[in-house]
């Protein structure tokens, strides 16, 4: 299979869907000739021109609710937040309006829309541009959640996200965006449905349970273990609304040890929902060790690169933890 | 009014520090000593260091993620905002926030945004403070072109209107908001109209002319303890890209030329001689400090202590 990297997967998951469905429009800012902050959108402007690759001014929560109004209105958006930080200044819009229209107004409307925005530390940005906000936005009913790990993943969820009826808020992770996968070739329509984890690493004594940049961290890991005889499963959610539940019950069921973890602060993070899911279920009655939860440490990202690489999750701390539930 | 001597050595060493600041952060970058990006002002000294020479310590300033030159316009120490720069512990905020987020209180900065419009809202409350503490100081908003188009900038100058709040609204407009021109995300041309909607008084003045800058904002000062807030917009051009990774597309070189003939370090220096306020020699010996200023900035960071992991969770909560 070819390869392509996690920025060029997003790319051709909005161009195609673009060439498919005449009613899809993209606006963020800088998206156009400029090719957006991160280069994701580069070479659309001139494929699909200033009608549907819309420069906005720097206004998130007009972009937003614009994209919501045309959704509701019969055209299909994409809307690129800059830096997911900026969520934010967005989030009226988002939670109180689109997440919220076709409930409040009886199922009369709804509103198909994708809010893409890269999450995520780990460049040096800090406080202001590193956040991994997925929380605030899993906690709104009527709002989707999808977080992908892979090129291949970005590629299939894009696509299933933009023919999904719903708001869907799509977090893509910084650090991806250079990074390669096997991605299926261009003739093929590649769709993941929203709502299926993945286990991108089968094993029988421990499950982790992650998504986003922290799967491939969890995968090194369990290398490092099976290299002992431990064999860890790593399940990557890639959804966080719809969650697949009984993909992470049946892997916790097998192995009886689970940990949970992300690089949003522990406290208030997703990853207290993905315990409750396992404790919760008749996954209870197999474990062998309480589950554990391993998030970022409950503070800002910090500028210096010593720190800022010590707030979150690191192999170190992974491996200490499955240690902890051998 | 004619400034004197002491100012305008002032104002033409800042701004030479503010340039060689810049150079060599950009340096620093490419021998790989800073890891995230920096926003750089050269070409846009004037507005910072002009507006800012004017204030008092007692004068609240809300930076940019574009303000070296609105930090050492405010007094801000050198060497401190290298380290921070540099993710020092003896950087202004401990190494934790970087030139994106730099602030020293003690001077009157409340703070560098990496928020586009982020300081708008903020500098209503600070101004709010000092006219309930009947204090004779103003409150001044740095922000850009772009950030005019964020709805914090347009509730803030409402709320500062209806309630007379003393703000000085700085607009720094460089023509561009990263790629995109001013032309291309409003339909007007002079930023400063959009005070009339609030009821309150705007000016649009050169931004590169640093003596100009330094007189209305005294000026603004008086009128704003008086009258309440106003709008001054300050036109200029930035001749880096937007930051560390920008290959410049949105705009043309001759673009860039003109500008750079319209340099407001060599301006003020023109106005100088012709004013026989200083001489040849002066200057230079002032060029000559300002260097050596940033060079004991730069060793005094790099003989400085990384922050430690131990405390990280200081400054969390109060
Ligand atoms: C709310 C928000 N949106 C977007 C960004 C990304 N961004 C950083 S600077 C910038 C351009 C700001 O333009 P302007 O206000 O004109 O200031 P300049 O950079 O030209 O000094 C953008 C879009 C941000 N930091 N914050
Ligand atoms: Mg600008």
């Amino acid at each position: 299979m070819r390869e392509i990297t996690y920025a060029q997967a997003i790319n051709e998951a909005m161009s195609e869907e673009m060439r498919r469905e005449k009613n899809l429009i993209f606006m963020g800012e800088d998206i156009g000739l400029y090719g957006g902050a991160f280069g994701v959108s580069k070479g659309m402007f001139e494929e699909f021109g200033p009608e549907r690759i819309l420069d906005t001014p720097i206004t998130e929560l007009a972009i937003t609710g614009c994209a919501a109004g045309a959704s509701m209105t019969g055209l299909r958006t994409i809307v690129e937040i800059m830096f997911s930080d900026f969520m934010t200044l967005a989030m009226e819009q988002l939670a109180n309006q689109a997440a919220k229209n076709r409930f409040q107004f009886g199922g009369q409307g709804s509103v198909p829309m994708v809010l893409r925005a890269p999450g995520g530390s780990g460049t040096g940005a800090a406080a202001q541009h590193s956040q991994s906000l997925e929380a605030w936005v899993a906690h709104v009913p009527g709002l989707k959640v999808v977080i992908p790990s892979t090129p291949a993943d970005a590629k299939g969820l894009l696509k299933a996200s933009i023919r999904d009826d719903n708001p869907v808020v799509f977090l893509e992770q910084k650090l991806l965006y250079r990074v390669k996968g096997e991605v299926p070739d261009l003739d093929e329509d590649f769709i993941i449905p929203l709502g299926k984890a993945d286990i991108k690493r089968e094993g029988k004594d421990v499950t982790i349970i992650t998504y986003g940049r922290m799967v491939q961290r969890c995968i090194k890991v369990a290398e490092e273990f099976a290299k002992d005889g431990v064999e860890i499963e790593v399940v990557d959610i890639r959804t966080l609304v719809p969650l697949d539940k009984e993909t992470l019950i049946s892997s916790a069921k097998k192995t009886g040890k689970v940990l949970v973890v992300h690089e949003a602060c522990q406290t208030g993070g997703f990853g207290g929902e993905l315990v409750s899911v396992v404790v919760e279920s008749d996954a209870f009655f197999y474990l062998d060790a309480p589950v554990k939860r391993l998030g970022g440490l409950d503070v800002p990202i910090p500028y210096n690169p010593g720190l800022e690489a010590l707030v979150v999750p690191t192999e170190e701390k992974i491996t200490a933890a499955i240690k902890d539930l051998l | 009014m004619k400034l004197s001597k002491e100012i305008h050595k002032e104002l033409y060493l800042k701004m030479n520090q503010t340039r060689e600041f810049e150079e060599t952060a950009a340096r620093l970058f490419v021998e790989g000593k800073v890891h995230g990006t920096a926003h750089f002002c050269i070409g846009e000294e004037a507005t910072g260091v002009g507006v800012c020479s004017a204030l008092e310590v007692e004068d609240y300033i809300l930076q940019t993620h574009r303000g070296h030159n609105q930090g050492i316009g405010k007094n801000m120490d050198i060497n401190k905002m290298m380290a921070e720069f540099r993710g020092k512990a003896t950087g202004y905020c401990k190494g934790k926030g970087g030139c994106m987020h730099i602030a020293d209180f003690s001077v009157g900065s409340l703070g560098a945004n990496g928020v586009v419009g982020g300081g708008l809202p903020i500098a209503t409350g600070a101004a709010l403070k000092q006219k309930y503490n009947k204090e004779k100081n103003i409150t001044v908003c740095f922000f850009g072109d772009g950030a005019s188009n964020e709805g914090a900038f347009h509730e803030s100058l409402n709320l500062a209107s209806v309630w007379k709040l003393p703000v000085l609204f700085v607009c720094t407009n460089n023509l561009y908001g990263m790629s995109t021109p001013v032309s291309k995300s409003m339909n007007i041309e002079d930023i400063s109209i959009r005070a009339a909607s609030y009821g309150i008084k705007g000016i649009a003045l050169d931004g590169n002319d640093v003596v100009n800058i330094y007189e209305e904002t005294l000026k603004a000062k008086e009128y704003i303890l008086e009258n309440g807030p106003m709008l001054m917009v300050l036109n200029t051009y930035r001749w880096m890209g937007h930051s560390k990774s920008d290959a410049q597309i949105y705009r043309t070189k001759d673009e860039v030329k003109e500008w750079k003939e319209k340099c407001p370090i060599k301006q003020h220096k023109k106005f100088i001689l012709e004013n026989k306020i200083m001489t040849e020699d002066e200057l230079v010996a002032i060029g000559k400090q300002a260097v050596e200023d940033i060079e004991k900035a730069v060793e005094f960071a790099e003989n400085s202590p990384e922050p430690r992991i131990e405390d990280i969770f200081d400054d969390v909560y109060a």
